[in-house]
């Protein structure tokens, strides 16, 4: 079955839509989209990590992910730099040397453009395993912290005074967000990755009128796009990462037909 | 010893410094089972940060705080739900903990807002939003309470009425109740302890000692301290087991 390169990638994107969702509604709630973003693009760094040193491409993407979350962490506690300014900064000399290093790597022909992107026809069976491992875990370690990351969303200092321990939730949270980052990039591509954890998620938002009921209409939302994505990119011979993201636009301009009745927004 | 048990949470000369300075210092109380401790003090006092303080809000502190339970319900002064948010009231009560039907409907009986429960928290106008968060912090019967302006932007009989309510919560749950308030009047005729404020403690004890405290009268004003004088005055008579009504 997973001979077809076709069932291949709607089995590795379906994976990455059931973490995307609910990860992406945190991503939405607590304004992380440019966070996601640096991530994303030090993932390229990643990447040609995985080509230097013979690692698999998810871990090595995780590790790097992770590390300059890290570094963000500890940039923001010891300057006095806004935070969108660290975020630019970190983003761009990540891709940066990612990019010198693709050079110095001039014996390994790079598909830069798959990279960007994604690339359908290089999920392999292994691909799909990571991410469907990954994702169960990640999913799994979602729920466990939800309760502490969603209480100080909402307020810091309540979940705080009342046990909940919201550093550690959120420490894990980044660490979850390098992870849905390293297993998905294969599929949408590094710049595309926010795109998939921010616009199924801004989509349910307009249709939601709980919490639950987000994260669910989020899920709906990115397998949607996947699978719209992925017929349309055969039927119209389109590259597959942009088309699942069109497609994700496509059911947002849908849900804003559907925004003014009763989801608490105000008009 | 039995009196030890009793203690919630207890501060002692604790103070906390946000860029080398003071925002409170030298402070300290503590709040017992089935007692109300109220901090009262102008605004920039240090009443907020020495409620953050007993919370364990802030880690960084000076001196020490001793806090013996993990039931706690905590009213925040300021809370802003933000609209990218969908979340509704009963979403809210079960935030920091999986409470039952029952106690989410009893808490928001009691504080007059079972209609809203399925309203949204954004939609809510700023006194029902008020009741709503003391409501989510009785609901799951902690043993500290720890109330910062619980009723402001509630009107006023409604602001009497949850007073009393809160009186009654300590008796019902013998918890104990930190209370943040400018509401001088209403407050006093509930309180076991106050505790004044102004960057320290400048004076604490019973309503009446603090009513008739020099430090008091210079931070408030004499009038403030007749507002005390001239409730007590209410209190000229007893109810004895009979039910009668005797003068003292």
């Amino acid at each position: 079955m997973f001979d077809d390169f076709f069932i291949r990638a709607l089995f590795a994107g379906i994976g990455v839509a059931f973490v995307t969702g609910p990860l992406g509604c945190f991503v939405v709630w607590r304004r992380l989209s440019y966070f996601g973003d640096t991530l994303a693009h030090s993932a390229l760094l990643g990447v040609t990590m995985a080509y230097s040193f013979e690692f698999n491409i998810a871990f090595s993407v995780f590790i790097i992910s992770a590390v300059i979350a890290l570094i963000l962490i500890q940039l923001q506690k010891k300057t006095n730099l806004p935070g969108d300014a660290l975020l630019g900064l970190l983003a761009h000399s990540s891709l940066a040397i990612g990019l010198v290093v693709i050079g110095f790597l001039s014996f390994i022909r790079f598909d830069i453009m798959g990279l960007l992107f994604g690339d359908i026809l290089a999920v392999t069976v292994d691909d799909i395993l990571i991410i469907w491992i990954g994702g169960a875990i990640i999913l799994v370690v979602l729920k466990l912290i939800w309760k502490s990351l969603f209480a100080s969303t909402v307020n810091y200092e309540l979940a705080e005074a009342e046990g909940l321990n919201p550093d550690r939730a959120k420490a894990i949270f980044t660490i979850l967000m390098a992870a849905v980052i390293a297993i998905s990039i294969k599929m949408v591509g590094l710049l595309l990755i926010t795109g998939m954890l921010i616009i199924p998620a801004a989509m349910a938002r307009n249709i939601s009128t709980s919490p639950q009921q987000m994260v669910f209409y989020s899920v709906i939302g990115g397998l949607l796009s996947v699978v719209l994505g992925l017929f349309a990119s055969l039927e119209f011979n389109s590259s597959s990462g942009p088309s699942i993201i069109a497609a994700a636009l496509f059911l947002f301009i849908l849900s804003l037909l559907k925004i003014k009745q009763s989801t608490g927004l105000k008009n | 010893m039995s009196s030890n048990n009793n203690i919630l949470v207890k501060l002692k000369n604790a103070g906390y410094q946000l860029n080398n300075r003071f925002l409170v210092e030298g402070v300290s109380l503590e709040v017992q089972k089935g007692r109300i401790v109220t901090l009262i003090g102008p605004n920039g006092s240090g009443k907020s940060t020495t409620a953050k303080i007993a919370l364990g809000i802030y880690k960084k502190i000076d001196g020490e705080v001793e806090k013996y339970t993990d039931k706690v319900g905590y009213v925040p002064q300021k809370i802003s739900i933000d609209w990218t948010l969908p979340i509704r009231v009963n979403d809210f009560m079960l935030l920091t903990d999986d409470i039952s039907e029952d106690q989410i409907n009893e808490a928001l009986s009691l504080t007059g807002v079972i209609h809203l429960k399925n309203k949204s928290l954004g939609n809510l106008s700023g006194g029902e939003f008020q009741r709503v968060l003391l409501a989510r912090a009785i609901s799951k019967k902690p043993e500290l309470l720890v109330l910062d302006e619980p009723v402001q932007g509630v009107d006023f009989t409604g602001e009497i009425a949850l007073y009393q309510l809160i009186k009654k919560i300590a008796e019902e749950l013998n918890c104990g109740i930190l209370l943040i308030s400018h509401d001088l009047h209403t407050v006093m005729s509930a309180t076991d302890h106050v505790v004044c404020l102004n960057g320290h403690v400048c004076c604490s004890g019973s309503p009446s000692d603090v009513a008739h405290n020099h430090e008091y009268k210079a931070l408030f004003g004499e009038q403030a301290s007749k507002t005390l004088t001239i409730y007590e005055h209410k209190h000229d008579h007893v109810h004895t087991n009979e039910g009668d009504i005797k003068k003292n």
